[in-house]
């Protein structure tokens, strides 16, 4: 079972508790209208489906209830970093830096 | 297959060498909802200041008030104070909007102690029970269903249920308690 720390309570829980929402910083147009289908089909369906680190949002469903993002490495499933939701999107090279120091193995 | 359980009535439930588990009197229940600002006339209103850090609890004059989220608060009190509870709020809506909804309801309480307590209630709720100190209560998941856990002691907890989820539960706690007392 993974576990995830979530910003909002501060503390680390079992994945149990938490509900995977998709990819995270992917902003909503401001006017929709204005939009091609294909510009709207994109916005809607089409992900990056990333190998490696991803940035994505989760909710704590079974708690506090709030939605957070988190980048999590989709091959190794290790949570970089978790942070909340009107947080400014971290630095990737940044986590990968941290996490190499952690634990170099990996 | 979960068998009906009357829970209107509140009376020991399981009982065996190492836990009993009790299904508690009806309380009246409130879910608060409100923003950072009007936090401090809320707090007025209702006499005991709201805890502000997720987990925590605040209780006075039987009033137990539980912080879930960072703008949810549930309020336990005793049947005959919901009515000063929703007229002590109501009066101050205009300058303080917020929302309380009475869930009285929505949820049952049942109670375990015993010398395994703990070990009852790691059979169904994923966290590490060691982490959640007396005297505080989380909102967390038992068994597939969303609870709050309290721990009013060392070997003594609260589960909240949803009345709906309460039998599924109700009968795995009955199951545990037999099997505890085996070992």
């Amino acid at each position: 079972m993974l576990l995830v720390h979530c910003p909002y309570c501060d503390e680390t829980l079992p994945e149990l508790e938490f509900t995977y929402g998709g990819e995270a910083h992917i902003a909503r147009p401001e006017n929709p209208a204005d939009k091609t289908d294909d510009e709207w089909r994109d916005f809607l369906f089409i992900r990056t489906n990333v190998k490696g680190p991803h940035f994505e949002r989760w909710r704590h469903a079974h708690g506090c209830g709030r939605f957070f993002n988190a980048v999590r490495d989709t091959v190794s499933d290790r949570f970089l970093t978790t942070y909340k939701a009107d947080a400014p999107r971290p630095d990737l090279a940044v986590l990968l830096a941290d996490a190499s120091m952690k634990e170099p193995s990996k | 297959m979960t068998a009906h359980v009357d829970l209107n009535m509140a009376r020991t439930l399981a009982k065996s060498s190492a836990v009993s588990v009790e299904l508690l009197p009806l309380v009246a229940r409130f879910s608060l909802r409100a923003g950072t600002s009007e936090q401090a006339a809320l707090s007025k209103a209702l006499g005991l200041a709201l805890p502000t850090k997720i987990g925590q609890c605040a209780r006075k004059n039987k009033l137990e008030v539980l912080c879930l989220g960072p703008d949810e608060w549930s309020i336990l009190a005793p049947e005959d104070q919901a009515v000063k509870i929703t007229d002590a709020c109501e009066a101050i809506y205009a300058k303080a909007p917020h929302s309380l909804t009475e869930v009285s309801d929505r949820e049952i309480a049942v109670q375990i102690t015993g010398v395994k307590a703990t070990d009852l209630m790691t059979i169904g709720c994923p966290r590490d029970l060691d982490l959640l100190p007396v005297g505080e209560a989380r909102r967390t998941i038992f068994d597939g269903v969303s609870a709050v856990l309290w721990r009013d002691g060392a070997d003594e907890y609260r589960l909240d249920l949803w009345r709906s989820f309460a039998p599924h539960v109700i009968s795995l706690l009955e199951t545990g308690c037999t099997e505890l007392a085996a070992e």
